[in-house]
């Protein structure tokens, strides 16, 4: 209990210490001399988020960009890190698997989002079944993890299966299987789980835009004896197409940076690995800040179209607006 | 997660205001509910039981006894009843240091999470407030600036920042952000939180009526009680929507916690725990589901008790786009 009070009084410290910044900042600006006030108020008000960005954020990118070109002992080495990454066999493997992740967990979350929401669009209950595929967004993807690997969890075949799908195996008179460890086919039981995750959300956005599609059309199509899958592909589909494009993209983003469920369900061993855990292993596990560095401005490099991409997009819907 | 576009989030509330307003049964509902046939709904139930099952199945072995979990699987309890809170007792209780110690942990999220969600608030506020009503050359190349930083993921900083809070920040023995404390951890979160702070803030603040601060102006009020007396108060729903987002991003966060915690009971977060004893003791399957539930029943809780009411704060900033 002790424990708990050395920490309820650290917060209480770090709270009074950003209160006590804060409280002064405002003293500051109040008591300013009338002539230049604006512009020290102006500077007082933006100056702590500023100088966090410039410091932490800013500045860091770009001394990551630098060591990128660096050793393990920080010498220039030009661009090794970079062939490395599109030479060796093990980091070709991490590339190889990002690319499968970007291209099956936006289109797979997306398709069963959309299918999804225009199942149960208008459907009795609606709202529960909503909330049952939207949870996985609040559960941190360590904790998926764990919810995944059990069902993945593997016995031999003697004895009694206590991961679901294994069971599921035997239940048709198959063998159990190492869902994790077997290359490559282990990449693809890793990315279930991100599709997992990602579908909720797909399905929220995209359920709003078909709700939002004017009843005329709808009604138009069908006067006119559309079928229902006809109705889709022509009325739906090109209605939502700016919501469907923002999930894309959005997935895709968060696709790229994932970390976490790599980490905890094989730590990238077993030809698992993508970009952003080959990053933090070589540059913390693995004493290569270098090749770390090179592996975060890659994802960057990655990132950044589909961002513009996005950005543009919003820009021209507001115009239009 | 941490670049959820704008849009995004407003859809999201769209829907739940649809969902509000579905008690009036009208033509057009008619009309829909006869366009989704039974596969539809058979495909629905289908994917409604593959994205429940696995957490359920989680939650009901969390309370079998570890024999149990161990030796069959969990569908087995529709059978044979047999429930314990020994997990839960087991993975929370200090023991020594084979045990979770999970409570600890658990405090430790919080400790981190609270601070980290306060200081972003309050230094992303003051920063929109000035980009949505300061006066001074360079604001829009500066707040556009600002937000182009949610490109960088933040991957792109690790190294370096780690570097600067345990070298650069250093005179002698005095550590302006000490290790082994919740320091660090607040500081990174609050600098990568910030971008998407400002811009979400900044669009919502930049709605208030601009009479309202002429109207204090003329009074007499400077920036600073503009801030705390008329700002504040009124961008109160768009504080709280961004503050349950940013606490649901912290408390799930694994990679910022690796890097810069230490990995000890002292400040590790729960997410880094469990992430822990999945690597070092993956088949210790009573302890892991009894923690994974753990870790997981705050943002459940969050998320399930408070969505209508930041899904309707950000509606409120939404409104114009």
């Amino acid at each position: 209990m002790e424990d708990f009070a050395d920490k309820g009084l650290q917060v209480v410290i770090g709270l009074a210490i950003f209160a006590a910044i804060i409280g002064l900042i405002m003293l500051v600006v109040d008591r300013a001399p009338k002539s230049g006030r604006e512009k020290l108020q102006v500077a007082g008000f933006l100056a702590p988020a500023l100088i966090l960005l410039a410091v932490g954020l800013v500045f860091p990118a770009l001394q990551t960009s630098y060591l990128s070109l660096t050793n393990g002992n920080g010498d220039f080495v030009g661009l090794d890190n970079f062939v490395w990454m599109f030479t060796q066999p093990e980091a070709l493997v991490t590339l190889r698997n990002t690319l499968i992740w970007v291209v099956l967990v936006p289109l797979l979350a997306s398709s069963i989002g959309l299918a999804y929401a225009v199942f149960i669009d208008r459907a009795r209950g609606e709202k529960a079944l909503k909330a049952l595929v939207f949870m996985p967004m609040a559960i941190s993807f360590v904790g998926a993890g764990v919810i995944w690997r059990f069902v993945y969890a593997y016995k031999g075949p003697e004895q009694d299966q206590i991961g679901l799908l294994n069971q599921v195996l035997v239940w048709f008179g198959q063998e159990p299987k190492q869902f994790l460890l077997d290359a490559p086919e282990n990449t693809f039981f890793l990315i279930a789980v991100m599709i997992w995750i990602q579908t909720g959300f797909a399905m929220v956005v995209l359920s709003a835009a078909i709700k939002g599609i004017p009843t005329e059309i709808v009604e138009a199509a069908r006067l006119d004896g559309a079928s229902a899958w006809q109705q889709f592909r022509n009325v739906t589909i090109p209605t939502i197409r700016g919501s469907l494009i923002v999930v894309v993209t959005t997935i895709t983003i968060g696709t790229l940076k994932v970390f976490d469920i790599v980490r905890t369900m094989t730590a990238g061993q077993y030809e698992t690995s993508v970009v952003a855990n080959e990053m933090y292993t070589q540059a913390f596990r693995a004493g290569e800040p270098g090749r770390g560095a090179a592996l975060a401005l890659v994802l960057f490099l990655m990132v950044l179209p589909v961002v513009v991409y996005n950005a543009r997009l919003l820009r021209k819907q507001k115009e239009i607006r | 997660m941490s670049t959820v576009p704008l849009d995004n989030q407003k859809e999201l509330l769209r829907d739940v205001d649809d969902d509000a307003s579905q008690g009036n049964p009208t033509m057009q509902t008619r009309v829909r509910q006869r366009l989704t046939s039974r596969g539809a709904t058979a495909a629905a139930i289908i994917i409604a039981v593959i994205w429940t099952v696995p957490t359920f199945g989680l939650l009901v072995s969390s309370f079998r006894p570890e024999d149990n979990i161990k030796g069959n699987g969990w569908w087995n309890v529709f059978t044979d009843r047999q429930f314990t809170l020994e997990n839960y007792a087991d993975v929370l209780s200090p023991g020594g240091s084979q045990s979770p110690n999970l409570l600890s942990y658990f405090v430790n999220s919080l400790a981190i999470v609270i601070p980290g969600t306060i200081f972003t608030l309050v230094l992303g506020s003051m920063a929109a407030y000035m980009f949505a009503w300061g006066r001074f050359r360079g604001k829009d190349s500066l707040f556009i600036f600002v937000f182009a930083l949610q490109i960088v993921p933040l991957q792109m900083a690790l190294i370096p920042l780690l570097q600067l809070f345990t070298q650069v920040l250093k005179f002698g023995d005095f550590q302006v952000l000490p290790s082994g404390t919740y320091a660090q951890l607040w500081v990174a979160h609050t600098i990568f939180g910030l971008p998407l702070a400002i811009f979400l803030l900044h669009n919502f603040i930049a709605e208030i009526p601009g009479e309202v601060i002429e109207a204090a102006r003329v009074d007499g009020a400077g920036h600073s009680t503009i801030f705390w007396r008329i700002i504040v108060p009124l961008a109160t729903p768009a504080l709280a929507s961004f503050g349950i987002f940013q606490f649901l991003w912290l408390w799930n966060d694994l990679l910022v916690a690796l890097v810069f915690s230490g990995g000890g009971a002292d400040v590790a977060p729960i997410t880094q725990r469990l992430a822990e004893i999945q690597g070092s003791r993956g088949g210790e399957w009573q302890r892991l589901t009894a923690g994974a539930f753990v870790s997981i029943i705050v943002p459940l809780a969050v998320f399930f008790g408070l969505q209508r009411y930041f899904v309707r704060g950000l509606l409120a900033g939404g409104l114009k786009g």
